[in-house]
């Protein structure tokens, strides 16, 4: 198909979306309208089980089933980009050369890092008080530890992350999540269902198994991204390119 | 305000669809899937979105003082996220083993079947 064709074709799928869709909107409820029934209803939930933060209450309470299907997507991703990005039969791994840092970049890095690490368990433990939870938190975890690959080079990254190790903590935190939900079970109640004394409100540890299961995903997020961006780091990095191989041979 | 935060919804997966059509590079593809799917973010916030409310976080706010904005569709906003972020890093993968084995990231030049 040349590309005139495919742009005559998507201009006429557009005319259709864009037509239909402008008619599906002026029967939506008005932008910013008072009604919201099940806003409504999730926030007395979340006040009933004393979470200050609605949006973890929703996710890790209320929606809790939800997330678990959201966090094995997460973890089946880390499995399949470890599948896609091993080594091939015809690739060489060599040891990353030691890069050259500006002082200043160095410094930044050293003392960003501590910092980061800090800001993110603190973000990820006080999931059900403040805006925030386990995948945020998570995520500023792993920023975290790429500080080291900023700062210094390839090499020093690789001694900070045990790759064997966060493989497991990754398995064991994504397994965590369904063991919470097991023993809700074993204890008499539905899967998932908040069964935890519920605390004092707007406390480190009210909310019941919310901070729990908002540990585990933030534990599941940080080392299942530690390890996806280094598959994609080895990539870019300490694999040499089969067709670049052969040149050299020659 | 009306139905025009919708429409913009709209208008950023139609601009989206765009870019993955006319595209010439894989990467910039997976870029222009990333924007069609944060029309969805714009779409589920300006559903959730009500006038004068204040985030669903009631650590620092007396419950019942102040409307707040819809939670839930907050929630699938969150999910909405991970789920961009996990496609995207799945098609960047594919797109390195592709490049290795065919020699380009133009989807266009990718017309040969290959064993």
């Amino acid at each position: 198909m040349t590309a005139r064709a495919r742009l005559l074709l998507l201009l006429a799928a557009a005319a259709v979306i864009a037509a239909f869709f402008a008619a599906a909107c002026t029967e939506l409820p008005p932008f910013g309208t008072a009604s919201h029934p099940y806003g409504e209803r999730a926030v007395a939930a979340a006040l009933a089980h004393r979470t200050a933060n609605v949006v973890s209450s929703v996710n890790f309470d209320i929606r809790a089933f939800d997330t678990l299907g959201e966090e094995s997507m997460l973890f089946g991703t880390v499995l399949g980009a470890t599948l896609l990005l091993r080594r091939a039969r015809d690739e060489r791994h060599h040891r990353a050369e030691a890069g050259r840092v500006l002082p200043t970049t160095r410094l930044f890095g050293s003392l960003l890092l501590p910092v980061t690490l800090v800001v993110g368990v603190y973000i990820v433990a006080h999931g059900q008080l403040s805006p925030g939870g386990g995948f945020q938190g998570g995520v500023v975890l792993a920023t975290a530890l790429h500080l080291a690959y900023v700062a210094a080079d390839h090499r020093a990254l690789r001694r900070l992350r045990p790759l064997t190790v966060l493989d497991v903590t990754d398995c064991a935190a994504a397994a965590s999540f369904t063991l919470v939900g097991l023993a809700t079970l074993a204890a008499g109640g539905a899967f998932l269902q908040n069964m935890l004394p519920l605390g004092t409100f707007n406390r480190i540890t009210s909310g019941g198994t919310v901070p729990l299961l908002n540990a585990a995903v933030g534990v599941e997020v940080a080392t299942g991204l530690i390890v996806l961006i280094a598959h994609f780091l080895d990539q870019a990095v300490e694999l040499t390119d089969p067709e670049e191989h052969r040149k050299e041979r020659q | 305000m009306g139905v025009w935060p919708y429409l913009a919804a709209g208008w950023v997966l139609l601009v989206a669809l765009y870019g993955l059509v006319t595209s010439r590079n894989l990467v910039h593809a997976i870029g222009c899937l990333a924007v069609a799917q944060s029309s969805t973010y714009l779409l589920l916030l300006a559903v959730g979105y009500r006038d004068g409310g204040t985030a669903p976080v009631y650590s620092d706010l007396v419950p019942g003082s102040r409307p707040v904005v819809d939670p839930v569709v907050q929630a699938l906003a969150l999910t909405d996220v991970v789920v961009g972020a996990t496609v995207t890093a799945l098609l960047l993968a594919l797109t390195i083993q592709l490049r290795k084995r065919h020699r380009t990231v133009d989807p266009q030049a990718l017309a040969g079947l290959k064993g």
